[in-house]
């Protein structure tokens, strides 16, 4: 936090020339990121849906824990578009009445609309519930909004794929499978990023979590990332069987264009790792293995993590609209002040969960011994 | 000045806009008490469309001061509204431009570009003769010659489009950019946030985003400007632009048009039928760049 700290102030007081953001490529490492966790965000939903829904008990018991990973993702968006701004003392020009939002013609206004709504909604489920723990009453009355939320979930996730979606000036992101795109590839990288928290917190603190819900949740992982491998393949043969000349951004990815390869490494790692993951996932030798899903876990956020960061914001400036390329990396600020959101990430997530736990263990039934579910 | 029918607009909101704003203008003026005026009277300021006439005055005034102060020269900051009856409309003779990019230096010092790093409103391609048609993957800005024009090329400057259906105002969060009832697509520097949203949907690379604070050295300053155009802008913020607005509201051609050695310029109003620019895009043969994102530019290439 401290790294992030300086380097914003590094930011502030020299302007956006610290960074590797130029004319040609005018978003970079702080989107990418402000993208992926939108995502985790999203994702945090395949863990409500079971246990509300379905009612499937190993997933409800620990449901608190995805609710918390959504607010701490979003508060983590929050900071990613704040600090991506040129003049963040001005986003009061964002608000009604004091400003003049662009709503409803700007999808940005619409995203900040859906990112606070979705805060709202999972703040007030989760603290509802553990006031309603805390009484040991019944917490109920809460579900439709728990219903809501899920809904909103695929909300956020499409307003911000429809966010780069519409731009006619970017060939590489005006693809109207990108939304779907966007949700296949979250609801992988969310509920990885969950089965690791939930393992840490199993040995960190005395949560009882059962397998049996590590291993639904990466059932479910197995689904989305066939998924989203179908549709990236959907995608790849558009562009190259067309062979027009949107296919530029895509040979750049994974072959790289004049010479300038800067992200060919990475976008294959990004793609073995995904269908090495899919595979752990599928055989059932290695689905059923702690070990196997850990690594296939590991594997998928890594995966998903340089396919929407890198593999997504970035093409879609190189080249740029008049064809020229520059090769965006992020600079020492830019990874600084990443490292430091996501420390506050870390330490808002152990915020949530101090304050949760006791009240979390006092509500559980037979004092902490849980049941078979 | 905002032209009438806007003022009206705004003026309905008005007391409701002051309430708020005194309101706000009270609560955090115990915070910020320790800020200079200027800068305190800069962050309150309204959306240049939503100011009333004595605001607007205020503002322009305030301005003026402190431009004259920092760069020690006499500045006018005016808020010339549109021409009635007139649409703005550019054209250029691809056949008889050199690539010299006298433009591109005539519109740096006439509308107080960055020198340092440099920003550059217009940008010139270079295209290979006989390679295939507008490649744009295939051209060049950064081309260093002896001599122009060079052989086996021809050029392409580009610069906004000023689009009659620009997808940049349409995705900007605030409402800091809109066009003009005269088509100039122009910014509001001090309402921009800086989110950079219009330069990705711009399909030709015609904004730019200051970077750092502008590198512009006192005795180069234009000090005639205007509040949407060519007036010093500050850091982090979108700049573009604006058909010269500070000239040719006053009836002047834009920087760019008046240097250009070859007369491949043109500029006038497109609803005006005895106009230079409707005779030519009547007469010669006429394109206009992207044409499928249906943006419908105002900006003629004709060969």
């Amino acid at each position: 936090m401290v790294i992030g700290l300086i380097s914003y102030a590094i930011q502030m007081s020299n302007g956006f020339i610290v960074t590797a953001i130029r004319d040609q490529v005018s978003w970079g490492f702080y989107i990418s990121n402000f993208t992926f966790l939108v995502g985790v965000a999203a994702a945090a939903v395949l863990l409500v849906l079971p246990a509300y829904v379905y009612h499937f008990k190993p997933i409800k018991e620990i449901v608190f824990l995805g609710e918390m990973m959504a607010i701490t993702a979003i508060c983590m968006c929050i900071l990613f578009v704040t600090v991506d701004l040129g003049h963040p003392e001005r986003v009061w020009h964002m608000l009604p009445l004091f400003g003049s939002p662009n709503f409803p013609r700007s999808m940005l206004t619409w995203d900040v609309l859906v990112l606070n709504g979705y805060l709202i909604i999972n703040a007030t489920v989760f603290f509802y519930i553990m006031y309603k723990l805390y009484e040991g009453a019944d917490y109920n009355k809460i579900m439709p909004l728990v219903l809501l939320s899920i809904p909103w979930a695929v909300s956020i996730h499409t307003v911000t794929a429809f966010l780069y979606n519409g731009l006619g000036a970017r060939p590489f992101w005006n693809a109207s499978i990108l939304a779907p795109r966007f949700l296949a590839s979250a609801f992988c990288s969310g509920p990885a990023l969950m089965i690791l928290v939930l393992q840490i917190v199993r040995k960190m603190a005395n949560v009882p979590i059962d397998n049996k819900a590590i291993f639904k949740l990466s059932e479910l992982i197995a689904y989305t990332m066939a998924l989203n491998i179908f549709l990236l393949f959907c995608e790849v043969f558009k562009e190259v069987y067309s062979d027009s000349i949107h296919l530029y951004s895509l040979k750049y990815l994974y072959f790289g264009l004049h010479g300038h390869n800067n992200l060919v490494p990475w976008m294959w790692t990004a793609l073995v790792f995904n269908s090495v993951s899919l595979f752990l996932f599928l055989y059932p030798k290695t689905s059923k293995s702690i070990k196997y899903v850990n690594a296939a876990c590991v594997m998928t956020f890594i995966g998903v993590y340089i396919e929407k960061g890198f593999g997504l914001i970035i093409p879609g400036f190189v080249p740029d609209t008049l064809g020229e390329i520059y090769e965006y990396s992020p600079s020492i600020v830019e990874i600084g002040v990443t490292i430091g959101i996501w420390a506050t990430g870390a330490l808002i997530y152990t915020m949530l969960f101090k304050f949760a736990y006791p009240i979390y263990k006092k509500g559980l039934p037979n004092n902490g011994e849980r049941q078979e579910g | 000045m905002p032209n009438e029918n806007e003022n009206k607009c705004a003026d309905k909101n008005l007391d409701r806009r002051r309430f708020l704003k005194s309101a706000a203008v009270g609560a955090a003026g115990l915070a910020l008490s320790s800020c200079s005026s200027s800068s305190f009277q800069a962050f309150f300021q309204d959306h240049f469309r939503e100011m009333d006439k004595d605001e607007l005055l205020s503002t322009l005034k305030r301005m003026e001061e402190e431009y004259s102060k920092k760069y020690g020269k006499k500045f006018t900051v005016s808020a010339e509204a549109p021409i009635d009856e007139t649409l703005f409309g550019y054209g250029l003779d691809i056949s008889r431009c050199i690539g010299c990019r006298r433009c591109v230096y005539a519109c740096v010092e006439e509308n107080n570009q960055s020198r340092d790093p440099q920003i550059h409103w217009i940008s010139v391609l270079r295209f290979k003769k006989g390679d295939k048609w507008m490649d744009l993957e295939n051209s060049t800005k950064y081309y260093d010659p002896e001599k122009v024009p060079e052989d086996g090329y021809f050029y392409v400057p580009i610069a906004c489009q000023q689009c009659e259906n620009p997808p940049c105002t349409k995705v900007c969060p605030v409402q800091a950019t809109w066009k003009e009832p005269d088509g100039i697509v122009v910014v509001d520097y001090n309402w921009c946030i800086g989110c950079r949203y219009c330069m990705a949907a711009c399909p030709y690379g015609a904004r730019h985003f200051n970077l750092t604070d502008p590198g512009l050295p006192a005795e180069e300053v234009n000090p005639k400007t205007h509040y949407l155009g060519n007036r010093p802008r500050p850091r982090g913020v979108v700049e573009k632009c604006t058909f010269c607005i500070q000239r040719t509201r006053k009836g002047l051609y834009p920087a760019c048009s008046e240097i250009c050695p070859m007369g491949a310029r043109k500029f006038g109003n497109i609803l005006d039928p005895e106009s230079e620019i409707r005779y030519l895009i009547d007469k010669k043969r006429v394109f206009r760049l992207k044409e499928d994102l249906n943006t419908l530019p105002k900006f003629y290439y004709f060969i």
